[in-house]
């Protein structure tokens, strides 16, 4: 099998191909436009400023490729920032354009507990869901309610209700955790970061890319 | 109410663990892989690697001791200690760290924080306080693992880092440090009523009635631990289950 991890300089990439080694699939840290496209999963990961990642993937010219990949309708995987630029656009230090891949748009959590009110949102929290919709998805066999580490201030917003996957409170507001449109998955925590539940996520992600 | 975070720090010296009191009289604890990896497999929530001596040697010396700790260890990791250029930050990052604290470098150069938050974004910049009381309710920022003052009030430190653009401050008690006697509470609360970024608190813990009592007293996101896991007082899972107990959320 073979998967390719978007290489376009953004954050920490060495966990998210650990997390693959450790679930015995060596994937492949690339921004070549055929080796992507001859995939048979992809993983666009990302952390930072929203238009830094939009700026360098123009600066590789990948925004084409994995527009290109996604027709084929092969398994890709959003991750933080990375689920984040799969929408249209993002607030982020004024409108930025996303890869409008996934109808919706990006804005800055919006944070109601007062006495919880802080950002960046860094913590373990809770994915909410319901567990039969879960299944054949990267989400299959995780309990309603478990822990996945979050790092972000900003959230999607999906347009159509069918897209959320999971959904996440803090400090009084429900946020898009994960999405999927298809074949096409985010989660706005890290899997690699998750302990042996986000291994989980990544060994469905693998045989989701196997079928 | 959100989930208190439970972190392993790992002082690290050339490939040991270490672990001092008050930052001195520096002890080997253990080799900081199989440390991070057997915490890692108890359920802790983060680690954090400091190089106790590297700032005071003018040195970098974490990235091969992370690319080893980050295999097989799933869960976020801070790396400390002689971070002094964006190229630092860039070499900890490849090499699986998640998140820089930043100490010496950001008093001598407080521009560097805003730099490399803009770079990197603020969720990957810790901003590591280190603090010895002066006087009543005032405490001054110290370097160099605790050896040297700045002049520098915690406080007024840190809401300028915050606003400098750190993600999360590390602070570190030196009076506290390495004694098991508790947490400085007072510290916290000063710090914690003044920014609202995300608190380390890291310095004192000898049992997990000491977490509680500052959890409850101050609002801190986050409590570091060191002398009571290495030298296994208490277990992670103890740890928890007290905090639990005491109404306290946490990742289980």
């Amino acid at each position: 099998m073979r998967i390719a991890v978007i290489d376009y300089d953004v954050g920490n990439v060495r966990s998210i191909l650990s997390a693959f080694d450790n679930q015995g699939v060596h994937a492949l840290l690339t921004n070549d436009k055929k080796k992507i496209l001859e995939s048979d999963g992809v993983i666009l990961p990302g952390v930072g400023a929203f238009k830094h990642g939009m700026d360098n993937l123009n600066k590789y010219g990948l925004v084409g490729t994995i527009k290109e990949y996604i027709e084929t309708g092969k398994p890709f995987m959003g991750i933080c920032l990375g689920m984040q630029m799969l929408f249209e656009e993002s607030e982020e230090f004024g409108n930025t354009m996303g890869l409008g891949l996934i109808s919706g748009k990006v804005i800055k959590l919006p944070t109601k507990d007062i006495d919880n009110e802080k950002l960046p949102h860094v913590s373990w929290n809770e994915l909410n869901g319901d567990e039969s919709l879960w299944l054949g998805t990267i989400l299959e066999g995780i309990n309603n309610g478990s822990d996945m580490y979050f790092v972000h201030s900003f959230v999607v917003q999906p347009d159509n209700e069918s897209d959320v996957l999971s959904t996440t409170e803090y400090s009084g507001s429900n946020f898009c955790s994960s999405v999927k449109k298809g074949r096409v998955y985010g989660c706005q925590f890290h899997p690699e970061k998750s302990g042996k539940d986000g291994l989980n996520i990544i060994k469905n992600f693998i045989n989701i890319c196997g079928q | 109410m959100k989930k208190v975070r439970v972190i392993a720090r790992i002082d690290v010296k050339n490939e040991f663990a270490i672990k001092g009191i008050h930052l001195e009289g520096l002890r080997k604890v253990g080799d900081p892989n199989t440390m991070a990896l057997d915490y890692y497999n108890n359920e802790i929530d983060e680690i954090v690697f400091m190089d106790a001596v590297a700032a005071y040697y003018d040195r970098n010396s974490l990235s091969d001791l992370i690319q080893r700790a980050c295999i097989g260890v799933f869960i976020p990791i801070t790396v400390g200690g002689g971070i002094r250029t964006i190229d630092d930050i860039k070499n900890a990052l490849k090499s699986g760290a998640d998140k820089v604290a930043i100490n010496t470098r950001a008093v001598q150069d407080p521009s560097f924080i805003t730099q490399s938050s803009k770079i990197f974004g603020a969720q990957c910049i810790v901003s590591s306080i280190e603090a010895k009381a002066v006087e009543e309710g005032k405490w001054e920022v110290y370097t160099d693992n605790g050896r040297e003052p700045t002049g520098k009030d915690v406080v007024e430190w840190a809401k300028s880092v915050e606003k400098l653009g750190a993600g999360e401050i590390m602070l570190t008690s030196i009076d506290q440090e390495g004694t098991k006697r508790g947490f400085d509470i007072n510290l916290y609360q000063h710090v914690a009523n003044n920014v609202s970024i995300p608190i380390i608190a890291s310095g004192g813990m000898g049992k997990s009635g000491d977490a509680v009592e500052l959890i409850k007293n101050a609002n801190v996101d986050a409590i570091a631990i060191a002398s009571t896991l290495h030298y296994r007082i208490e277990s992670i899972q103890n740890i928890k289950r007290t905090l639990v107990e005491n109404k306290i959320k946490v990742r289980l």
